[in-house]
């Protein structure tokens, strides 16, 4: 299975890279995987206030639509703009497309998600 | 769940394995954008031997079909084929299936397989005079091989020259390599191609020699998953979307399969008192103006009120637009209409366009 080590995981199959307080969120490569080909993002705007767990981003495959949560609490402050016009970027390459970033507000639930290892055991 | 003999090959061809009306099948194999792409441009094989196939024999079986069904079966020619519905008194739809007449004593009907079971039980009910029904679908494999090099691909493969065979015409006992084969020019994907039935024990014989003999043409095996989108884009009807038993067939606009001018049948009746007093809904074909994705059942509105809901909805991967059918209102079926679609609690913009969305590719002879 493709993962990488330096990254954060939601058995909900969310990837998060922090970058000082901004935790940038995407979805696995298995989990693009068991959608199939992406055809379309919906994001929330900046500015949204979101929780751990809330329901925020909807992929759509062809086949159908499937929702992405909020690893960690926050504030909305960057979208991938890039997967408006090419959403099969998180086909080609999930753990470059992110798709959201948040500005954390409880940076210590950080610790609560998986590693790599974790994540790996969870989807065996 | 259920499995056709080809279950071992879709796995060995990494298949993603969804159930289906209790069949484990591949809904895509390398993704269902490109399977769709290679059945516009190329070739596609598709395995569909959960379809249900029943006999009609007998003296009476033009007789029984007629009270059956919607469509006019004393017109078909030997070895022609007819697509009809077969409705309930008050014309809601049981199924939507061919009729492959051999001789009018000798009928094979290949219907939906998750009806299979409700068809069968339905048409003994009706059973009269001297006719026999029979329920084979286990007997049968089943392959749909479809794409606009279907017949370069399948005339490697056979010494019957594939020409003879017209749209919805049939031959039965055709060598296909060394195994014989019922071969129609039939398909759910608005090419051209074939539906080939077979020995149950002989499919993953058939299925590898196919392939192989197709891996040139870029013929390459695609799933159920492009099986919906394809058949979606040239507007072809599924059973539970935009037929069901509370949807008549004129209501789907598929008035050319009910002949109400035939004797009498299950459901002229009704479809005769709905045709006189006008539609109320119909089965419309959209595009969005806004962004979002329509899907089944999802409401549709117009002027502040829900006019009807969507059947299918799609990101159509050839005209790379979000598409739709919804049951709706006539009032507002004409095209250019603008109307809404209730997505994610958000009223989107969509309005109503011509249908099918891609215009068939059939091959019609001379």
């Amino acid at each position: 299975m493709k993962l990488l080590q330096e990254l954060k995981y939601v058995e909900s199959h969310e990837w998060v890279r922090v970058e000082e307080n901004k935790a940038y969120v995407g979805i696995t490569d298995y989990a693009q995987d068991q959608l199939g080909d992406i055809v379309y993002v919906e994001v929330p705007e900046v500015g949204t206030v979101v929780e751990a767990g809330d329901q925020f981003i909807v992929l759509e495959s062809v086949k159908a639509a499937s929702d992405v949560y909020a690893p960690v609490s926050g504030i909305v402050v960057e979208v991938n703009e890039e997967l408006e016009d090419n959403p099969a970027l998180i086909n080609e390459s999930a753990f470059d497309a992110w798709i959201v970033a948040i500005d954390m507000s409880m940076s210590n639930e950080i610790d609560s998600l998986l590693s790599a290892e974790e994540y790996e055991e969870l989807c065996e | 769940m259920k499995k056709t003999p080809l279950y071992e090959k879709h796995i060995q061809l990494k298949g993603k394995i969804i159930d289906f009306g209790g069949w484990g099948l591949p809904v895509e194999y390398s993704g269902i954008i490109p399977e769709h792409e290679a059945v516009r441009t190329k070739a596609g094989i598709f395995d569909v031997s959960h379809m249900g196939e029943i006999t009609v024999q007998g003296e009476d079986s033009e007789k029984y079909l007629q009270m059956l069904l919607t469509n006019d079966i004393s017109l078909l020619n030997n070895n022609q084929i007819a697509y009809t519905t077969m409705c309930y008194p008050h014309g809601g739809v049981v199924d939507d299936l061919l009729v492959y007449k051999y001789t009018n004593t000798d009928y094979l009907l290949v219907v939906n397989a998750s009806n299979t079971e409700k068809d069968y039980r339905w048409m003994k009910e009706n059973i009269f005079g001297d006719t026999e029904v029979l329920n084979v679908s286990e007997n049968y494999a089943q392959v749909a091989l479809q794409g606009p090099l279907s017949q370069t691909i399948l005339q490697k493969l056979t010494k019957k020259d594939l020409n003879e065979i017209e749209f919805y015409y049939f031959c039965d006992n055709v060598n296909i390599g060394n195994i014989g084969a019922l071969v129609s020019r039939t398909g759910y994907t608005g090419e051209d191609g074939f539906e080939l039935y077979f020995a149950y024990d002989k499919a993953e014989e058939m299925w590898e020699l196919i392939l192989e003999t197709g891996k040139e043409e870029g013929l390459i095996p695609a799933g159920l998953g492009a099986r919906d989108t394809l058949r979606f884009e040239a507007a072809l009807p599924l059973y539970g979307h935009e037929l069901d038993e509370n949807i008549t067939p004129l209501e789907a606009g598929l008035g050319f399969c009910v002949k109400l001018n035939k004797e009498n049948f299950i459901g002229k009746e009704a479809l005769a008192n709905q045709k006189s007093e006008g539609l109320n809904r119909k089965i419309i074909g959209f595009e969005m103006i806004d962004r979002g994705i329509p899907r089944n059942n999802y409401e549709v509105y117009a002027e502040g009120r829900k006019i009807g809901y969507v059947t299918t909805g799609s990101f159509s991967p050839t005209l790379k637009k979000n598409i739709g059918l919804a049951l709706i209102d006539s009032a507002y079926s004409k095209e250019g209409t603008e109307i809404e679609v209730l997505i994610r609690n958000k009223n989107l913009k969509a309005k109503v366009i011509k249908k099918p969305f891609y215009s068939k590719k059939y091959k019609k002879m001379p």
